[in-house]
């Protein structure tokens, strides 16, 4: 599709007061590339601040803390810890009830798994476009490299994000700028394109020696990326609750709860959400007043939701389900509480279901 | 200059820092913000956003669950 050179081609602003240096808003994930993008600015004197958006499917935050193996690690936020090493402000801005769109009906479509990545990144490029016109910035920067990533980071996509962000000519990526068409800032001589990169393709050697140029030693190098949509068991999980509810929506309770616990459907009417460790117990604690929940009572073992409607059978195999996977699995009977989420408790005793008669489907 | 109770107790991080933020653009230099949380995670993302915007934290608390953080904003 070609854009009309009105729209793609921004009129260049009037030259800010003499020692006012132009403004970049930089999207910071708490990744390495980001981060680099952001300090290549930094070096040639554009002001830059970084905008993070929370969707929800953010690995970072609360998700490390939960599991009890994790609460060694110091927990900390990397948009912040990016910011924080950089000297420069950090906006994180809650998206989430806009971003169902961009899951539920993603214009491009899905990557490997759930993860709408072009959709996503017009969607983000599109509010740092909204963030910068609100105050007065100059033009949004990404650490994004040519064919980086399969779906959102090609020649023929990076058109795509800055067209429909809206932001055109004013969506600079420092790291592959070369290697793309000038933009508003170069041409207006705002940066340098000579002192701008070239960097291509899935290797992460070039990012590694810039950051020991730069001096920065401990960044986060999340594996799966810093959403949840890209992983095989999460995007899994949801399908499986959209399937079973029939509709293709979430509540961000829905999403939280995906991100934690084992998750197992023994039938289509519901399924079991089982605390893994004590964290997660004490989070699916939190939920205990939504939902249908059971323990056991004569052995230690998890917290237990049940997610959606479960008959009296359905409880039984719940029951004996949970007591599977406490510390009385061996033991003959097990007794539990059941508790409705309206406070009504009762007991009921039964013989934990033997491993073998799990079938492997059942897991989500 | 006002002092301000900022509820965000329960909520899971990052939404207690997001919550801190868009309160304290909304007072003025001097005000001091009170947060309360209970998510862990606050004590780090709260004094961490304060440092990254010149923010004054004086007060970090925690009493059980329950975790204190007072905040006077500078600009």
């Amino acid at each position: 599709m070609s854009i009309p050179r009105s729209a793609a081609v921004s009129a260049p602003d009037p030259a800010p007061a003499a020692g006012t240096p132009r403004k970049a808003v930089a999207l910071i994930s708490g990744g390495l590339d980001s981060m680099l993008a952001a300090k290549v600015m930094l070096e040639q004197g554009i002001h830059v601040e970084g905008i993070n958006f929370y969707t929800g499917f953010c690995v970072e935050g609360h998700t490390h803390a939960i599991r009890n193996h994790e609460h060694a690690k110091p927990k900390r936020n990397n948009a912040l810890w990016t910011a924080e090493q950089l000297g420069i402000k950090l906006h994180i801005i809650e998206v989430i009830e806009e971003y169902k769109d961009v899951v539920i009906n993603p214009k491009h479509g899905y990557g490997a798994n759930l993860n709408p990545c072009l959709d996503c990144k017009g969607f983000m490029v599109r509010k740092a476009r909204e963030w910068m016109e609100k105050n007065g910035f100059d033009f949004i920067i990404t650490g994004e490299v040519l064919g980086q990533r399969p779906m959102s980071q090609r020649r023929d996509t990076m058109p795509v994000v800055a067209r429909e962000s809206g932001a055109f000519d004013r969506l600079l990526r420092p790291l592959c700028a070369k290697l793309l068409p000038e933009t508003l800032p170069e041409r207006e001589g705002w940066v340098d394109r000579s002192k701008l990169l070239d960097f291509n393709g899935r290797s992460r050697k070039p990012q590694m020696r810039l950051a020991a140029q730069y001096g920065f030693t401990d960044y986060a190098q999340p594996a799966g990326g810093c959403c949840f949509l890209t992983n095989e068991q999460y995007s899994h999980k949801l399908t499986d609750l959209w399937t079973t509810r029939g509709t293709k929506q979430y509540e961000i309770d829905d999403i939280m709860l995906l991100k934690v616990g084992r998750h197992l459907r023994p039938r289509p009417n519901f399924k079991l959400i089982v605390g893994r460790d004590e964290g997660e117990n004490n989070f699916l604690n939190g939920y205990r007043k939504r939902f249908t929940h059971l323990h056991a009572t004569s052995h230690q073992g998890p917290l237990v939701l049940i997610d959606g409607t479960a008959s009296e059978d359905d409880l039984e195999l719940a029951a004996r389900l949970t007591a599977r996977f406490g510390k009385g699995r061996e033991a003959e009977t097990v007794t539990l509480t059941v508790t409705d989420a309206a406070g009504n408790s009762r007991e009921l005793k039964v013989a934990p279901i033997p491993a073998n008669d799990i079938p492997p489907e059942w897991y989500l | 200059m006002s002092h301000f109770v900022l509820d965000a107790r329960y909520l899971l991080c990052p939404m207690p820092v997001i919550r801190t933020q868009n309160r304290i653009a909304e007072l003025a230099p001097g005000d001091t913000l009170e947060v309360q949380a209970t998510d862990p995670g606050a004590l780090h993302d709260i004094p961490a956003w304060c440092r990254v915007h010149g923010h004054e934290i004086l007060e970090t608390r925690r009493d059980g669950n329950n975790i204190v953080i007072t905040v006077r904003v500078i600009s």
